[in-house]
């Protein structure tokens, strides 16, 4: 059952259907896909919720994904964390179903096209100047690019640029890189070595959400929490490690 | 050889060279990282949570270097711009 052809780079290429300017390809339908389960899934499990001694098993699956992403922020960021969970928490859980899902035959992750990605990383391109200049106000925000002194302000404005491309790049690049292997090892040695691969696939992808959600907090994090120079100051050090 | 298998000739042979020269760095890297942050969790083992966070995203950094040359040597065998031009001009 193969959807995107082993010469096809991008499921942009297989369209199902076209009326005019609007075209319907395989990576609209799976976002849908992504969407429609995880809307419908959180509106069936938050409908009756419950504080008594009898929780609804899916409530407890869903308070303890809550909790961790909360644990995570809570870690990143020393104050406000309910400011962030909303925006971290969907990007997290929408690249991390969207990857696991790549096990279901038939299913074409919709994160292997360019295009979700580039959707996503412009989302936190957006996000990081909103959350600073709502933090920290608007001359505050702008002061941090002309440090330490204006010579600089073309390299902060490039760093933007390039971050955003990088996360891009990052997650197209690793799950398309998964589904061209799963295809040429399908054709090579069919029988064993594409279900470990399958299975390695299910660990890369949960952490590339992983990575793309702490990514896009350390961003944040650091156009918002200047005054909180020593944590930042860690966290930059370990990128450059 | 006429213009169409010399493109082909030259797109495989760029892939396979990408992707050689360009994953050397970036094992190097990720090995360095790694050895340090065993290093550090071994004398500090309660700061454990923070190192591997921390670790996990310079990994990714680097991981993404080696990520470009795959994405390009894709590019180069199955999405090459000059094939598609050859191809057309060839007839």
């Amino acid at each position: 059952m193969e959807i995107v052809a082993i010469n096809q780079i991008s499921p942009d290429q297989v369209i199902l259907w076209t009326w005019g300017f609007i075209t319907i390809n395989v990576t609209i339908v799976y976002t849908w896909l992504v969407m429609a389960i995880l809307v419908i899934g959180s509106w069936l499990v938050t409908r009756n919720l419950s504080t008594g001694i009898n929780v609804p098993r899916w409530q407890h699956f869903l308070e303890v994904v809550i909790s961790t992403i909360r644990g995570e922020i809570r870690e990143m960021t020393k104050k406000g964390v309910d400011d962030y969970v909303p925006l971290i928490g969907t990007l997290f859980l929408f690249i991390c179903l969207s990857n696991v899902l790549a096990i279901v035959p038939g299913y074409v992750p919709p994160t292997a096209s360019l295009m979700t990605t580039a959707a996503l990383a412009v989302c936190v391109f957006i996000a990081v100047p909103f959350y600073g200049i709502s933090r920290n106000g608007v001359l505050h925000y702008l002061k941090e690019y002309f440090q330490p002194n204006f010579i600089f302000f073309p390299f902060h404005v490039m760093g933007e640029i390039s971050r955003t491309l990088a996360l891009t790049v990052r997650l197209f690049g690793n799950i398309m890189s998964h589904e061209k292997v799963i295809g040429i090892l399908l054709s090579v040695t069919p029988l064993v070595f594409p279900v470990i691969m399958q299975a390695l696939g299910l660990l890369i992808g949960v952490i590339q959400a992983y990575i793309f959600a702490i990514l896009s907090m350390v961003y944040i994090a650091s156009a918002t929490s200047a005054q909180e120079e020593s944590h930042k100051a860690a966290v930059s050090e370990g990128i450059q490690a | 050889m006429d213009k169409l298998s010399l493109v082909a000739v030259a797109s495989i042979i760029a892939a396979g060279i990408t992707m050689a020269i360009g994953s050397i760095g970036p094992a190097l890297g990720q090995g360095r990282a790694i050895q340090q942050a065993l290093a550090a969790i071994a004398q500090q083992p309660d700061e454990r949570n923070s190192l591997t966070r921390t670790l996990f995203v310079g990994l990714a950094m680097i991981e993404s270097i080696a990520i470009y040359c795959f994405v390009i040597s894709m590019i180069v065998i199955f999405a090459n711009p000059f094939w598609g031009y050859f191809v057309k001009a060839g007839g």
